[in-house]
């Protein structure tokens, strides 16, 4: 059976090929049963492998299957071979299961699009791409794997091709992630010459071996690969191309810039762990960005008036929860909170469709209202979403995550009380955003008319999620609330657990304590400006300070800004005045002076005998001259 | 034999495709494909010969050479016809008669005027190419060098573009020009060779015997350098490349590019560094950095252009600044990418030349500023274009990345600030590729323009170049089969005991090979 694991990305590449062939003379249906069959039965292979894993893991707990030699040459090898463990199982079971649900979702939501077969076949390329990104057994595998899901979100975000501003977007997230991807490409350069391979397993050996912590390559290859990751995952300072990339279809935005693609980086970092342990100054760095991202993105998510940029900010500061864990060596934690926020924010944005499509393509939150009653499925799926999103305590899955990840920056191996504090205070504004965007879409006065109703093909999935994004935090159930965690022993293999170290009286259940708190402050605040007293929000929004800083936010922190300074426009400029090639200049100008030559010199071929006689008498004198005196 | 029939064949194409004009216009154009597509064939054969034969344990190839062709030519001045063909020479001379057929093909509705003629200028440009990748003899390589100069100074000069005439000409001298310092250098050695062992010869297994002193040495392999450098084209001397294939017809276009520009770097590889092993090394920091200026330069100016040739043009100056970067980082590991580049650049901007060339026909325009939308209009032309693009900035999966890879992992290893640094060019190529497709497919149709989709000819031209950089992406390693016994066998040349002693650790990159 588990030499079936090559199918997993295979087959939505084969539906890639099929549709990218055939795609325009296809009829819809056998399109869509192409687009969303691949995906499921690659699903379905992910599930029957992940069955037979649990009952009986390989040896090691880790399967790998060597197609062919990709490359080899001198001292370097790459292959095409996938490997099997409990941490790409779990991102497999997550990407081709969400994968297929938003496919499927898709089927309804693309239905009238002249580009149908277009959109399935740029899903399922990307499907492919990520399976092989997790399933990659080495950094170079890997690699194609991360660009093959880069250059779907370029597609993607620029599927409505026809305005220029979607194409912008969608090359905006292309360059920068390659700024961050070119990093980590130097990053496997230099490990390829210090260790020899890029072969994942090998490579972590060899580097545990031979590098001391802290030592100057290791810092440099971890700080290399976290280039990689901060441009993927949209973490600072390369967080701006995300808002930007909602310009997309939202099943894309639910499936690659919430769900799958944006925790690539954070799949990296745990995946490469022993790297960034060996190197503690750049996993504290993780942890710092961390931090400083998910507070910077939820305050901007406060201010939004779109509904996908919400959400947008909302997934780059859950991001920064996950690098947070990363950071302080709750590797474990982090990937909780990716399986858990693949699914609540998955859930979030495909509920966000309904709601745009039933409001014909509005998708400003302050033109929306009352559809609690209106669109029930969803409100409750965004009830549920939201609430796990915000970490509504005991019953949610974002409860249990995002609560293993605040405990674990106090008490983890690299945590310390500030960002304890800082990522409570996330808590805080998580849930101040999350029900500001509830209260505002579904509360409140009715407006407008509702155009399309969801079908089953939109219904289901969003049910499905909504079940998981409720119960899927059971997996892993903190010490002080019964100690429950299947997670945490069924990716002990490859994740070494988070060695907790309690320090003074600050205990775990005050720290859960504190964070319902936090929670339920955001509600209530959420609740008191954006139902009660709107006129309060608004007479703050109104007063100077109130505008400042809401343009500052609503802007992104003028990163946008300043890169358009920095970067953006020099280059330009330097590229239209570079147009004409300064280098051939003095080519040219050869060229011309011997042109003039020859037009000086045959004015003297005039045919006047008089000429030639003064230019012989001339000549001659002057070899005279220069015979007698030299 | 087989060798000089892949010369002859070509040649003997050329005379039958320029007599056959007068049994109609369809003639020059059919005999060119037969005679291509024999070549094409014979090369094919080889190579599924030796592979067969060396793919036997314990029998290996007897000599440096695969295939051989000796016979004698001018014995008064020690020059042979020798034709040669290794594990370098054979994916080269494959491409040569592929990128013909290429040629042949996109011209099939763009050349109406004198196609006999066009045809034999065609194909005489692939005999030069194919003698020249063939030539184990430094005289008939020369002959070969310049065998490719003027048939290609007529298809610019006769059935190019506006400035046609400007730009052929300057072809022409950047060409002559620098293939005199060549002869030059080739004649001092032959000279030095000859007045060392008392003989006279242009063979080039000989040639690499001789000593000379690092002085001498230095002023040789400049000669030599000079002349590959224009060719390649390496920045400061890429300025004809330019105006030469914007200006070319397409089938210009696509030699131009995918096969003269790799004469330079055969050149490097088979002559520079193998014949003056010394001077190369400590020529190697002043090379891999005009190789750096040359991805990023390239790339900028790609950035700025908005005639659609020309900035595929520039991009060719910044892909082949990583061929110069891996021959002179010369480690089994770069040598290998730059040879794959040369393959893989050949065919994904051979094919951007091509999409440029079908755009022009249809359009009467390569000014990108004019297009946009064109995916609305023919969306298979926008798949094939988009496709092309992305070979070019380098994703994963397809030939230009492989080779880039090589490169940069080789290089890195000889110099990590030279490699580092042309990694950027990873942004540079995402920049220009993304904005060629957004300027040319994307965006809106403003001008209204209706053009029609590829027809059945044009897609099965794109087919093969499209499967054959799936391959070389996603399974190169039949290439670096064929050619890793000669990157091999090339280090061993430059650190023969007698340039060991002279040079001590002669060729920077080789710690990196073990």
């Amino acid at each position: 059976m588990y030499d079936l694991l090559w199918l997993v990305p295979a087959l939505p590449a084969l539906g890639f090929v099929l549709l990218a062939l055939a795609g325009p003379r296809l009829p819809r249906a056998a399109a869509a049963v192409v687009g969303v069959g691949s995906v499921g039965a690659s699903a379905a292979v992910t599930l029957g492998l992940a069955a037979i894993f649990l009952a009986s893991p390989p040896p090691d707990h880790a399967f790998t299957q060597r197609l062919w030699t990709w490359m080899a040459a001198g001292n370097f090898q790459a292959d095409f071979a996938l490997r099997l463990d409990p941490l790409s199982l779990l991102m497999l079971v997550v990407i081709t299961f969400v994968g297929f649900l938003i496919h499927l979702y898709s089927v309804e939501f693309m239905r009238d699009d002249d580009g149908f077969a277009r959109f399935f076949a740029y899903m399922n390329l990307f499907v492919a791409s990520m399976a092989t990104l997790v399933l990659g057994a080495n950094l170079l595998l890997l690699y194609l794997g991360w660009e093959g899901v880069g250059l779907c979100s370029y597609l993607l975000i620029g599927f409505w091709y026809k305005d220029p501003a979607n194409g912008r977007a969608g090359r905006k997230a292309f360059v920068v992630t390659r700024v961050g991807d070119t990093a980590m490409a130097i990053g496997l350069l230099l490990l390829v010459r210090e260790l020899g391979t890029l072969d994942i397993a090998e490579l972590l050996r060899r580097a545990a071996a031979t590098w001391e912590p802290g030592s100057t390559m290791a810092v440099a290859a971890a700080a290399l690969l976290l280039g990689g990751a901060l441009g993927k995952s949209a973490q600072l300072p390369l967080q701006v191309w995300l808002p930007d990339a909602m310009a997309g279809p939202t099943p894309t935005s639910a499936l690659i810039h919430a769900a799958t693609m944006v925790t690539a980086g954070v799949y990296l970092i745990a995946r490469t762990h022993v790297l960034f342990e060996l190197a503690p100054a750049v996993q504290l760095s993780v942890a710092f960005i961390g931090v400083a991202t998910l507070l910077l993105a939820g305050c901007s998510a406060l201010v939004q008036r779109d509904i996908k940029r919400v959400l947008a900010y909302s997934t780059i500061s859950q991001i920064g929860y996950m690098f947070l864990a990363l950071g302080v060596g709750a590797w474990t934690a982090a990937m909780f909170h990716f399986m858990t926020h693949a699914f609540f924010k998955a859930l979030l944005f495909l509920a966000a469709g309904i709601v745009i499509e039933a409001l014909h393509h509005e998708h400003d939150i302050f033109r929306m209202g009352g559809l609690r009653q209106r669109l029930p499925i969803a409100f409750w799926a965004f009830a549920a979403g939201g609430a796990a999103l915000a970490g509504l305590p005991l019953v949610t899955s974002g409860f249990y995550s995002k609560d293993a990840i605040v405990w674990a920056a106090y008490a983890g191996p690299l945590g310390n009380g500030a960002f304890w504090a800082l990522a409570a205070l996330g808590v805080l504004v998580t849930s101040l955003y999350t029900f500001r965007l509830i209260f505002l879409v579904f509360f409140g006065e009715p407006r407008g008319e509702i155009g399309h109703r969801p079908g089953w093909a939109m219904s289901v999935p969003v049910i499905i999620l909504a079940v998981l994004s409720v119960v899927a935090g059971f997996v892993s159930v903190p010490q002080t609330l019964g100690g429950f965690h299947p997670l945490d022993d069924f990716l002990a293999p490859v994740l070494p657990a988070t060695g907790h170290h309690e320090r003074g009286g600050f205990t775990e259940a005050a720290s859960q304590v504190l964070t319902a708190l936090a929670f339920g402050t955001g509600l209530v605040a959420a609740w008191m400006l954006f139902l009660r007293r709107r006129d309060v929000a608004a007479r703050i929004a109104a007063s100077p300070l109130g505008q400042a800083v809401g343009r500052l936010w609503r802007e992104g922190w003028g990163f946008d800004w300043l890169y358009e300074r920095v970067l953006v426009r020099p280059i330009v400029a330097l590229a239209s005045a570079g147009r004409g090639d300064l280098v051939d200049l003095p080519f040219e100008a050869a060229g011309r002076a011997a042109f003039a030559l020859h037009v000086a010199a045959s004015a003297t071929q005039t045919g006047r005998l008089r000429w030639y006689a003064a230019g012989l008498a001339g000549g001659s004198l002057a070899a005279v001259a220069i015979a007698l005196f030299l | 034999m087989i060798l000089l029939l892949l010369v002859l064949v070509p040649l003997a194409g050329a005379v039958l495709a320029w007599l056959a004009e007068r049994l109609g216009a369809a003639w020059p154009r059919i005999v060119s494909l037969a005679a291509l597509a024999a070549g094409l064939g014979l090369t094919a054969a080889v190579w599924i010969d030796q592979a067969s034969r060396t793919s036997l344990p314990g029998v290996a190839a007897p000599g440096p050479w695969l295939v051989e062709y000796d016979a004698a030519w001018l014995p008064s001045i020690g020059a042979r016809f020798h034709l040669a063909m290794d594990g370098l020479s054979l994916p080269l001379v494959g491409l040569t008669f592929f990128l013909g057929l290429a040629g042949v093909i996109a011209s099939w509705t763009e050349i109406r005027e004198r196609v006999g003629f066009f045809h034999f200028n065609l194909l005489a440009v692939l005999a030069g190419v194919t003698v020249v990748f063939l030539a184990a003899d430094l005289f008939l390589f020369y002959f070969g060098w310049e065998l490719m100069l003027v048939p290609m100074y007529f298809l610019i000069a006769i059935w190019g573009h506006e400035r046609r005439i400007h730009a052929a000409v300057k072809f022409f001298l950047f060409t002559q020009i620098s293939g005199l310092l060549m002869l030059v250098a080739l004649l001092a050695l032959y000279l030095a060779h000859g007045a060392q062992t008392g003989l006279y010869t242009f063979a080039y297994e000989d040639l690499l015997r001789t000593v000379l002193t690092p002085g001498t040495e230095r002023w040789l392999m400049l000669g030599f350098f000079i002349a590959f450098a224009v060719k390649l084209p390496v920045f400061p001397f890429h300025t004809w490349l330019p105006d030469a294939h914007t200006q070319a017809p397409t089938a210009g276009s696509v030699i131009l590019a995918g096969l003269l520009l790799k004469t330079g770097g055969y050149g490097l590889i088979r002559f520079v560094v193998p014949l003056f092993p010394g001077a190369a090394a400590s020529f190697a920091p002043v090379a891999m950095t005009l190789a750096v200026v040359g991805i990023l330069y390239g790339a900028l100016l790609a950035l700025g252009q908005t005639d659609l040739k020309r900035l595929v043009a520039y991009t060719s100056v910044s892909h082949l600044g990583f061929v110069l970067l891996g021959v002179f980082a010369w480690n089994t590991l770069a040598l290998q990418g730059a040879v794959l580049q040369m393959l893989a650049h050949g065919l994904s901007t051979g094919a951007l030349f091509i999409v440029a060339g079908l755009l022009q026909e249809r359009m009467h325009t390569r000014d990108i500023e004019r297009m946009g939308g064109l995916w609305s209009v023919a969306p298979r032309l926008g798949g094939v274009g988009l496709f092309f693009a992305l070979a070019s900035l380098g994703l994963p999966g397809l030939g230009d990345f492989a080779a880039e890879f090589l490169v940069l992992v080789g290089s890195f290893q000889a110099s990590a600030v030279a490699a580092s640094i042309a990694a950027i060019g990873m942004v540079a190529s995402a920049l220009y590729s993304l904005r060629l497709v957004q300027r040319t497919f994307q965006g809106t149709n403003a001008n209204g323009w209706r053009i029609p989709d590829l027809v059945p000819r044009e897609a099965l031209l794109f087919a093969p170049m499209l499967a054959l950089l799936v391959w070389l992406g996603l399974y190169p390693q039949p290439v670096l089969d064929t050619f890793r016994p000669v990157a091999e066998r090339l280090q061993q040349v430059t650190t023969l005991p007698a340039n060991a002693e002279k040079h001590p650790g002669a060729a920077p990159g080789r710690q990196g090979d073990r």
